[in-house]
């Protein structure tokens, strides 16, 4: 489960910048290249001060790679490295290498322990550390790694007081991105940082109200802080969401947080909200405020609500599931007639109402 | 503001039936062709890599095509002696890579090949006080190790070694108000998250604490116009969801709330005619990664040309039946 989604836009990246030899091995490129120079680089296996090193080639088990199609540089680094693994080297020449290697790729999980095990026995100056990952993140934002890594500077100096600020500006460039929002709320609830968020995550559902990771964080502050038992707070939300709604009615995200607020009080038993809920439907209908009202019918008919007729409740719904069904989120038909079939074989009066078409039943176990 | 809705359209062009072969002749070449950069650059995830190799192999029945001893040889090339096992020789051991070549060595009924005694202690020692797993010791916290942990055991017959009251809750505190799961408590909820948790109450027989109605429909929310599911709200369709998402519906009993013929189209419209294998989406790079996890889906939607395949694991059902595994569903 890494993130192998981002590996054949690095190739690409590579492919073209180092223009890429055809040469079959490590040795044979050497022959072939007179001068261990090229545009002015000098290979490791060529300086002096690495002399006393044995390059370790990749040793990669099955179907060894045939060196025809990636850069020497690659090679000259990573054999390189190998070797100071190897021999368990802990020098500055080492954690210079551990920056190249890095810049070759990133997601080399090894490479990143190593720096990390030299930072500490070489007592490196965490600040410069923090300076090089924030360099580094900026250029390859989407990578397990490095976020890690700044993880573990931050704690080792005990200071998040760049950290808000940081993936801020990472998040103005992907709104979205997983690892950046794992980090924010990591230093967050560690170091207590909550003050300005939901003023933050509005400035971002301003941007674009579309925002899952935005809704999600709203829901994390305000659960870590004022929490939604207090009434005020509830209806600020409700409100809120609300308005947000009307301006895109089509957004999965508002539509699950507005559900999510409001499940443990129950959403027949919001004043108003039925209300508020079917005025919209005019101009801002959508199959989640359809599936909305469904969910608010269903809560009735479980509360037994005492200002709704049941019959006609439960008739309503049905029938806003038969809409969806067969009109409005056809994709999804399996569901709602499911859901159609709950609420008539629970509250309907009559036979109980099989499917019209089997789901997948596993065989039973042994 | 108004109702575009993120996805892609598929070409009247795109491939619409299922090229097996040039599936099995891409993975049984790969690493050893001219594309050889993606593979060295792709060594620090070697162990899935021949994990993801193998289990669609397996699948389509040309699991013979590779290279069984020099595998099991790797394999024991990279347990060290903390008993974790690294994703290559060279490269530090992590629970993401020890998963996996527990799954390879499954696979190739070779499970003694390693130290199994070893892989049960490096696993037990990853777990931290609230219940949750890090990969390494490096301590990285994520749901995905959870998983990880509890299916290496379970496929080694040892699931009593952790504490597994604490393991479940730690699962349960990263249940959000959608029905999902994220990475660790309040993170957003994500399909590759909710795959890893809902596995995990699987294979620890907890289930019953998933609300299957909420959690499915947030899932089958996740199919698009185009037959494609994407991993959360507002993202574009990526064929290897077609298998975080469905999987886990599979899991929870409700596979039937997507639209299988929609979905099935998607996923061969992802397949490249030419090279083989299976991409991210339409008219992209493939790789192995996306290829696994597509053939994988088409299983689950019942193509009787691939082999059936468990949705807990993403291992062939028969390599799960003759291990004598058979982890709960919903149903």
């Amino acid at each position: 489960m890494s993130s192998v989604e981002e590996l054949s836009n690095s190739v690409t990246e590579y492919l073209e910048e180092d223009g890429v030899e055809e040469v079959n091995t490590a040795e044979e490129a050497e022959m072939e290249n007179e001068e261990p120079v090229r545009g002015g680089y000098i290979f490791y296996r060529e300086r002096k001060e690495w002399a006393d090193l044995e390059p370790v080639p990749q040793d990669d088990g099955p179907n060894p790679v045939v060196k025809i199609a990636y850069s020497e540089k690659f090679t000259d680094v990573f054999d390189m490295f190998r070797a100071l693994l190897k021999n368990d080297e802990k020098s500055e020449r080492a954690f210079a290498l551990t920056a190249e290697a890095i810049e070759l790729n990133a997601a080399n999980y090894t490479v990143w322990h190593y720096r990390r095990v030299l930072l500490q026995a070489l007592d490196k100056d965490l600040r410069e550390e923090m300076k090089y990952i924030t360099d580094i993140i900026e250029d390859q934002p989407k990578n397990y790694q490095v976020w890690h890594h700044r993880r573990m500077v931050v704690e080792w100096l005990k200071d998040p007081s760049e950290e808000l600020r940081f993936v801020a500006e990472i998040l103005s460039q992907d709104a979205k991105n997983y690892h950046a929002w794992q980090h924010r709320q990591w230093v967050m609830q560690e170091y207590k940082l909550w003050d300005g968020e939901l003023e933050y995550v509005e400035e971002l559902l301003e941007e674009d109200v579309r925002n899952n990771s935005a809704w999600n964080q709203r829901h994390f502050v305000i659960s870590h802080t004022s929490g939604y038992s207090d009434s005020a707070i509830l209806e600020r939300e409700v409100q809120y969401t609300l308005k947000q709604i009307k301006k895109a009615p089509h957004n999965e995200s508002a539509w699950n947080y507005l559900n999510g607020i409001l499940q443990d009080g129950g959403l027949s038993s919001y004043p108003g909200l039925l209300e508020q809920v079917t005025e919209l439907q005019d101009t801002c209908s959508s199959p989640y405020l359809t599936a909305f009202l469904i969910d608010l019918y269903e809560d009735a008919l479980e509360t037994n609500r005492s200002s709704y007729d049941q019959q006609e409740t439960l008739d309503k719904a049905l029938e806003l599931c038969k809409f969806l069904a067969e009109e409005k989120d056809t994709i999804r038909r399996e569901y709602w007639n499911y859901v159609s079939r709950s609420l008539q074989n629970t509250y309907g009066s009559g036979e109980p109402v099989s499917s019209s078409q089997q789901p997948d039943m596993e065989p039973s176990d042994p | 503001m108004g109702t575009q809705v993120k996805d892609v359209v598929i070409k009247p062009d795109a491939p619409h039936t299922l090229l097996l072969d040039k599936h099995a002749d891409y993975i049984a070449a790969y690493g050893s062709k001219k594309d050889d950069y993606e593979y060295t650059l792709s060594e620090y995830l070697r162990m899935s890599g021949i994990y993801w190799g193998l289990t669609v192999m397996d699948l389509m029945g040309q699991l013979s095509r590779m290279n069984r001893e020099e595998i099991i040889e790797f394999i024991k090339s990279c347990q060290h002696d903390c008993g974790g096992i690294s994703a290559s020789t060279g490269h530090d051991p992590h629970l993401l890579y020890t998963l996996s070549a527990v799954q390879i060595l499954s696979l190739y009924d070779s499970i003694n090949a390693i130290d199994v005694d070893k892989v049960v202690d490096y696993v037990k020692g990853l777990q931290q006080e609230d219940g949750s797993f890090a990969g390494d010791k490096w301590g990285e916290i994520d749901t995905r190790f959870s998983f990880c942990a509890v299916a290496t055991l379970a496929l080694l017959g040892k699931l009593d070694v952790i504490n597994m009251d604490k393991a479940v809750g730690f699962v349960l505190s990263c249940m959000n108000f959608d029905g999902g799961f994220g990475c660790r408590p309040g993170s957003e909820s994500h399909a590759g998250q909710i795959y890893c948790c809902t596995g995990f109450l699987s294979i620890t027989g907890q289930l019953h604490q998933v609300n299957a109605d909420l959690l499915g429909w947030w899932l089958c929310e996740r199919q698009l116009p185009s037959g494609g599911l994407n991993g959360r709200p507002e993202k574009l369709p990526d064929v290897c969801y077609s298998w975080w998402v469905l999987a886990s519906l599979k899991i929870i009993g409700r596979i039937h709330w997507i639209d299988k013929a929609k979905l099935c189209s998607f996923i061969l419209a992802c397949q490249d005619e030419e090279t083989g294998g299976f991409a991210d989406r339409p008219g992209d790079v493939v790789d192995p990664f996306h290829t696994l996890f597509g053939v994988a889906g088409l299983s689950l939607l019942g193509d009787e040309q691939i082999k059936p395949v468990n949705p807990v694991f993403c291992m062939p059902e028969d390599v799960l039946q003759r291990i004598g595994l058979q982890p709960d569903l919903l149903n």
